[in-house]
């Protein structure tokens, strides 16, 4: 009987062990503590610990598009041109220069020299095209949207078409040759200029050929599903680039810790005004997921990480007023906007479009449901954008004039129009989809509307509906993948689509030549051009009216120095230190 | 006996048929669906159909459901939609997280909750009882998100002196064999690694035993209040056995029964709390693998999780009820 009672006293006694274990030893450790300059080794410049809302999915850039994972690839791969830090002008890379062959179909990227892979192996043309290959070359499961997103949004299809896989026919990737080893020859199937702002995109990270064999990025088993289950190990023990930082160990759900790269190019070059100058300033850089917003802040406040992304709006004012933090804003990159159907009356009548940009309170829905981290949007662009325009037309808020115009119209008032918002949704443009709404309700009621509000989930219903110009007028928004100007309102309004009713009505085709025109520009001066007037045509003909675009935010020790945010969130941790 | 456990393994079966449905189809109900999480507004119609198509789930219902079931057949539990790695391969490295958090819960709960009830009711009445009532309410009251965001403010924010997010501090290193932290710091032989795993297991398993302590503090009451009044204490007491020895021999032992019942009960409770705690407190355990799962419409993901856990709920039951017969001869001999 006693040894019974024995057994059962034995995990009490090991969990009292435990917590004396835990409660003890508090005088020698720091708890947490991951001040960097107490920590460092060698280069003296410490460690960062950053938390992510989520583990990275993989960190092979091609097969990937989720933020996390890009994060990380961004920091141990380079690709062939770059953006200047903080801003999306395109700036050499990987490659010193480049030139455009009269056609704007073969762009000739030269080589920085001296290059080598954080595996010693020779950066060089060869390895350049052997990656622009493998993208191309990509079949199965590899052609699937949630793998090659980026490569089908520049470049389109593969070099075998598959109908099932959603990627789309046609390819403007034709070919990468390697005259010599420091000119890599890429010639499109049409000319692109967007293309160049494609490239700086992580997905194009130029990777190790010989670690892509050896650690089989490609190999892996298609399950009963049609899943593809990758084996090899490239993209979670080796991912081997050109970077600053090399990775060292990746414990999923705890944390991924990369090191400094002691033979980045960067540190070694003679020429000291080159892009980013020197290697890392940081010995170690550790990335850790932490889903929770309210854990990421305090995990911050305790000191465990140095510095977080995703911060969320209402959590900005604690942060600022803690001397021991900052934040740091980075610049909108995505657009929120009221679309129309302009084939649907009376939306054809670009009076009645104008009423309702005039009855929308834009400047009251920024400043109620944005938190302080909005502004309002005068174009379907950001303004850090290059062809972002000044001098667009712009719409107060204005019941009367709203209702004079659609007198103007020739209409009886009140005007009905029909409504839709998005359910079971939240972007970061659009916080609260169902708030902006009913203010936007109320507003256009007081200029002279009658609205019928209508709601579906944003998908498959949502998304779906407006696709195919179902909806008359509804809320929507974009964030963009890249740099160029392309990418906004090209994505919108380049071709005719059913969403602006653009297929039906021929208001917009001249802005889609000038989109087009725009496109197919190498001159730089004259895109910028090309994209200001389109701009300013997009809000004199109103096919819609964007209303906001959100500043995200990022949190930081006040000791850590050196990090710019971009608009692309393709952040560089080369610069950064920790004091 | 071995009937028994073997009638009670193949109840499993059922209960595992019934769970795979419910949640099979209550993973389908949600809005959305692994497409529109992996895509977000770039969720074409086309993106969508060519995700969708992917993972079979442009079929019927029911044909996914037999493919699923004719999966589980050959212990193939499918592969995460987020990371592409099998659902087996995570559970393994999420699932001693879980334990290690259970265990230090329920033993946080046990260490504490038996003393308190058993002090109340030795003072039955007194101001140490009504406290143990006021303590114990609290606890059952308070929810598990509030008391993890106030522990970690006041030991982790204000006063420093836990860690307030993950299983162990970034700057350690040692190899994770196991991944039972505490077991690996041992295997490592570093002191440091178990100070540290010690420390992040503190908070939340005050924050996850805090249920399970109050009921387990006020059944200890109500039980030694029952036994402490039977014939047998008052002989034992009578025949001037020492008080203590009549307490711990006598009085605990038997009032130790119902107390293991719901210590059983508790592990049910125990997981479905770490799905809270285990996000609060960024736990890499499968709470928190679960919750990313939903939110991210992993399906495969939560399938696995949910069965992987309803196994574990019922195998544990069932070493519970084989447990009255170690602490009480006659449901042994009944058998």
């Amino acid at each position: 009987m006693r040894g019974k009672l024995l057994r059962f006293a034995l995990p009490l006694v090991a969990l009292l062990a435990l917590i004396a274990a835990g409660c003890g030893g508090g005088d020698n450790e720091s708890v947490g503590g991951t001040a960097g300059s107490e920590t460092s080794e060698g280069g003296g410049g410490g460690t960062l610990v950053f938390a992510g809302a989520a583990d990275p999915v993989a960190l092979d850039g091609a097969l990937v598009s989720d933020g996390e994972s890009l994060r990380v690839i961004d920091q141990i791969f380079e690709t062939l041109v770059d953006l200047k830090p903080g801003t999306t002008d395109v700036v050499p890379g990987l490659a010193e220069s480049w030139d455009t062959s009269a056609d704007g179909k073969t762009w000739t990227f030269h080589l920085r020299q001296g290059v080598k892979f954080q595996d010693g192996t020779d950066f060089n043309a060869d390895a350049v095209c052997f990656n622009f290959d493998r993208w191309y070359n990509f079949s199965g499961s590899f052609q699937n949207p949630s793998a090659s997103y980026y490569w089908q949004v520049v470049f389109g299809g593969f070099k075998t078409y598959n109908p099932d896989s959603g990627a789309p026919k046609d390819s403007l990737y034709q070919s990468c040759d390697a005259p010599d080893p420091t000119t890599a020859v890429i010639t499109l199937t049409k000319p692109s200029a967007s293309f160049l702002a494609g490239l700086v995109l992580s997905p194009f990270s130029i990777a190790s050929p010989t670690a892509l064999q050896k650690y089989k990025a490609d190999d892996g088993a298609v399950d009963a599903d049609g899943v593809f289950h990758p084996t090899g190990t490239f993209a979670t023990e080796h991912p081997t680039g050109t970077g600053p930082f090399m990775f060292k160990s990746w414990t999923r759900g705890d944390k991924l810790e990369l090191v400094r790269n002691p033979n980045y190019w960067g540190a070694t070059s003679d020429n000291p005004s080159e892009y980013n100058g020197k290697g890392a300033t940081l010995d170690s850089l550790i990335f850790r997921p932490i889903s929770d917003n309210a854990a990421r802040l305090q995990a911050l406040q305790t000191g465990e990480i140095d510095g977080y992304d995703l911060v969320e709006p209402q959590d900005v004012p604690t942060i600022q007023q803690n001397s021991d933090l900052q934040i740091l804003d980075r610049p909108a990159f995505n657009v929120a906007y009221v679309g129309f159907n302009i084939s649907i009356p009376p939306l054809d009548n670009p009076k009645v479009r104008q009423a309702i940009a005039y009855g929308l309170d834009r400047q009251g829905v920024v400043d109620s449901f944005y938190a302080g981290r909005g502004e309002v949007a005068k174009e379907f662009m950001p303004p850090s954008l290059f062809g972002y325009a000044d001098d667009v037309p712009t719409y107060d808020y204005d019941p009367d004039k709203a209702k004079q115009l659609l007198q103007e119209a020739g209409l009886t008032l009140p005007v009905k129009i029909d409504f839709w918002y998005p359910t079971d949704v939240s972007r970061p443009y659009m916080p609260d989809p169902k708030r902006n709404f009913e203010a936007f309700a109320a507003s256009l009621n007081k200029s002279g509307f009658k609205v019928v509000p209508h709601s579906a989930p944003w998908t498959p219903d949502y998304l779906g509906k407006s696709d195919q110009g179902q909806l008359q007028v509804y809320l929507l928004g974009w964030t963009g993948d890249f740099g160029d100007p392309d990418n906004f309102v090209g994505t919108f309004f380049r071709s005719p689509q059913l969403q602006w009713g653009t297929t039906k009505n021929n208001q917009m085709d001249g802005v889609q030549k000038l989109l087009e025109q725009a496109r197919t520009e190498t001159d730089e001066a004259k895109r910028t051009e090309l994209y200001q007037e389109a701009n300013r045509q997009i809000m004199t003909i109103l096919p819609g009216v964007p209303y906001a675009h959100s500043k995200p935010a990022l949190a930081f020790k006040a000791n850590v120095t050196g990090y710019v945010p971009s608009p692309t969130t393709s952040e560089s941790f080369a610069t950064v230190s920790v004091g | 006996m071995l009937r028994f456990v073997v009638r009670r393994l193949l109840l499993l079966v059922p209960i595992l048929v019934g769970v795979s449905i419910l949640v099979f189809f209550w993973t389908r109900a949600l809005p959305g669906g692994p497409a529109a999480a992996l895509l977000g507004e770039r969720a074409t119609p086309e993106a969508v159909a060519a995700i969708e198509h992917q993972y079979g789930l442009d079929e019927p219902i029911y044909v996914q459901y037999g493919k699923y079931v004719k999966q589980l057949a050959t212990l193939n539990f499918g592969n995460s939609t987020v990371s592409r790695q099998q659902v087996t391969t995570e559970f393994r490295q999420r699932f001693p997280a879980t334990v290690e958090l259970a265990l230090a819960a329920g033993l946080f709960a046990l260490v504490f909750g038996i003393p308190l009830g058993f002090l109340a009711a030795k003072h039955y009445q007194g101001p140490l009882d009504h406290a143990s009532l006021v303590l114990s309410l609290v606890g059952i009251s308070t929810p598990i998100f509030f008391l993890a965001l106030i522990l970690k403010y006041v030991f982790a924010v204000k006063l420093g002196w836990l860690p307030s997010v993950g299983r162990i501090s970034v700057l350690i290193d040692v190899p994770h064999p196991t991944n039972f932290y505490v077991l690996d710091a041992i295997l490592a032989g570093s002191w440091t690694a178990f100070v540290d795993v010690g420390k992040h297991l503190v908070l939340p398993a005050i924050a996850l035993g805090s249920i399970p302590l109050a009921i387990i503090a006020r059944i200890t009451r109500a039980s030694v209040l029952d036994v402490q009044n039977e014939d047998y204490v008052r002989t034992a007491r009578a025949k001037g056995l020492a008080p203590r020895a009549v307490d711990f021999r006598h009085v605990l032992r038997n009032a130790m029964l119902p107390i293991s019942t719901i210590v059983g009960l508790q592990v049910g409770l125990l997981l479905s709390g770490a799905v809270l705690t285990e996000t609060v407190f960024a736990f890499p355990g499968i709470g928190s693998w679960l919750v990313d799962a939903i939110k991210a419409r992993n399906y495969p993901v939560i399938q696995g999780g949910v069965l992987f856990v309803a196994i574990i709920v019922v195998f544990v039951n069932l070493v519970v009820d084989l447990s009255y017969g170690v602490l009480n001869p006659r449901i042994r001999l009944a058998r």
